[in-house]
């Protein structure tokens, strides 16, 4: 279908964006690629009375290095822009953001759709979601009032529901680098659909092969992104052995409850979680053990 | 001024500057084939799933049905008439299409060319595993996928 009628605007920076919003009202929305919100419009699902252009306002497509070595991705940045992420930001701890970036959807989506629009949108089986709950990221939002911090695992509230209150707008994300022995696995019906079952992982492994830090995120198999936080603390102070590993795996998925879809039943997606995790805990390991040296 | 009334905005498509009165939420694919007659660019599912739609949005692949027309004022937009030369000569991907009978009912055609001529200017060549990843954002209903992969290989193997 087409789009139902809406007023437009173009905002000029973040600023006139949230001011707009509030002048605006509930029914405004903000549009920055469109890849999510334009079907949304087209499936009558969201019927906004304004929709509030952030094209113009360029200043929020950036990435940036901090001095911690944390990422800090623009708004605005394509996911284009994540997809062919300089060599030197790659090997500063930030060589899951790529790998992530060719999940999303297809190329001409790539070139169009935003980090933070695929965030406020909150699909839970969103791969920017996903990397901002694994990677404990920071969002910075700004509202009338000024701008505050929510960290990752408070923003996403539920299904297609996030933190942002209805005149607010995230204007950048802080993703702390990791070491290397990181993985993201996936499957979709089709590569491009939204995933049925997604795992990332990051571990900090010493030189004896003993976990010192674990986090685990799934993706698509609950409201939201959510940490695995029992399996972290049970691969913690242990070897990563092949044994390690599947229990993690099965602590990790043991209480999910994923809803039947895209004709899949919910349990074949709780078991299809923990082979995923499987896969990820390994490869991150392999990571370990080959990148451990620079990471 | 009702801001959901219509506005003015000013288009550049192939190169030619055209003005048109729309309402803010119609589509690029829409004006294109509604406002300027440039029919070339096929309409499928309207939500961003098929890529029958995809023009080239200042030398990138986009879904003509995924943007608002005032969202690209001021980009410089491509449709598949404008791929062949000035005398109406069929540019090299064109080409290889037809020497590949890489169509069947042709709805898809114009989509997979501007998908994979946005490619090919922007990475010269591509691997046949590259080509393969490209091609699956886009659906032909036919299935017939092999010629069109083996006319897009084609021209990457040309420019190696």
């Amino acid at each position: 279908m087409k789009p139902p009628p809406f007023a437009y605007q173009r905002a000029f920076s973040a600023a006139d964006a949230v001011a707009r919003l509030a002048e605006a009202g509930d029914e405004a929305k903000l549009l920055a690629g469109g890849q999510s919100l334009v079907p949304m419009l087209a499936f009558r699902l969201v019927r906004p009375t304004v929709l509030i252009d952030l094209k113009p306002v360029e200043e929020l497509s950036y990435l940036r290095v901090d001095d911690d070595g944390a990422l800090w991705v623009g708004a605005l940045t394509p996911h284009r822009g994540l997809e062919s992420i300089e060599p030197r930001l790659i090997a500063r701890g930030h060589r899951l953001l790529p790998e992530a970036a060719r999940w999303v959807g297809h190329a001409p989506i790539r070139a169009r759709g935003t980090f933070a629009g695929s965030l406020a949108h909150a699909d839970p089986s969103a791969e920017w979601c996903l990397m901002c709950v694994l990677l404990d990221a920071d969002l910075t939002v700004l509202g009338p009032a000024g701008s505050r911090v929510v960290p990752a695992r408070e923003f996403f509230r539920g299904y297609l529901t996030t933190d942002l209150a209805a005149d607010e707008m995230i204007v950048e994300a802080r993703l702390p680098a990791t070491g290397p022995a990181v993985a993201l696995e996936e499957v979709a019906r089709r590569h491009g659909d939204f995933a049925l079952a997604s795992a990332a992982v990051a571990l900090d492994v010493d030189g004896a092969g003993i976990c010192q830090g674990a986090r685990i995120a799934l993706g698509g198999v609950a409201e939201v992104p959510m940490r695995a936080g029992v399996a972290e603390a049970g691969l913690t102070g242990h070897p990563l052995d092949q044994e390690a590993i599947r229990e993690a795996a099965a602590l990790a998925t043991r209480d999910l409850e994923p809803l039947p879809n895209a004709g899949v039943s919910g349990d074949y997606r709780r078991r299809l979680t923990r082979v995923l995790v499987e896969r990820a805990l390994s490869t991150a390991r392999e990571r370990a053990r080959k990148d451990g040296g620079d990471g | 001024m009702d801001e959901s009334l219509e506005q003015l905005i000013a288009l550049r498509v192939n190169g030619v500057r055209h003005e048109v009165v729309v309402p803010p939420r119609r589509t690029l694919s829409d004006v294109l084939r509604h406002d300027l007659g440039l029919t070339g660019t096929h309409v499928g599912c309207e939500h961003g799933i098929c890529g029958a739609c995809t023009v080239i949005v200042d030398g990138a692949a986009v879904r003509s049905c995924l943007l608002l027309a005032v969202q690209v004022e001021d980009c410089e937009i491509e449709t598949v008439e404008g791929l062949a030369g000035p005398d109406g000569e069929p540019n090299a991907l064109q080409r290889a299409f037809h020497e590949n009978r890489a169509q069947q009912c042709g709805f898809c055609t114009p989509g997979f060319l501007m998908l994979a001529e946005a490619a090919i200017r922007e990475r010269g060549s591509m691997t046949e595993e590259e080509v393969t990843d490209l091609l699956a954002s886009n659906v032909c209903r036919c299935t017939g996928y092999d010629a069109i992969l083996a006319a897009v290989n084609q021209v990457m193997k040309e420019r190696r």
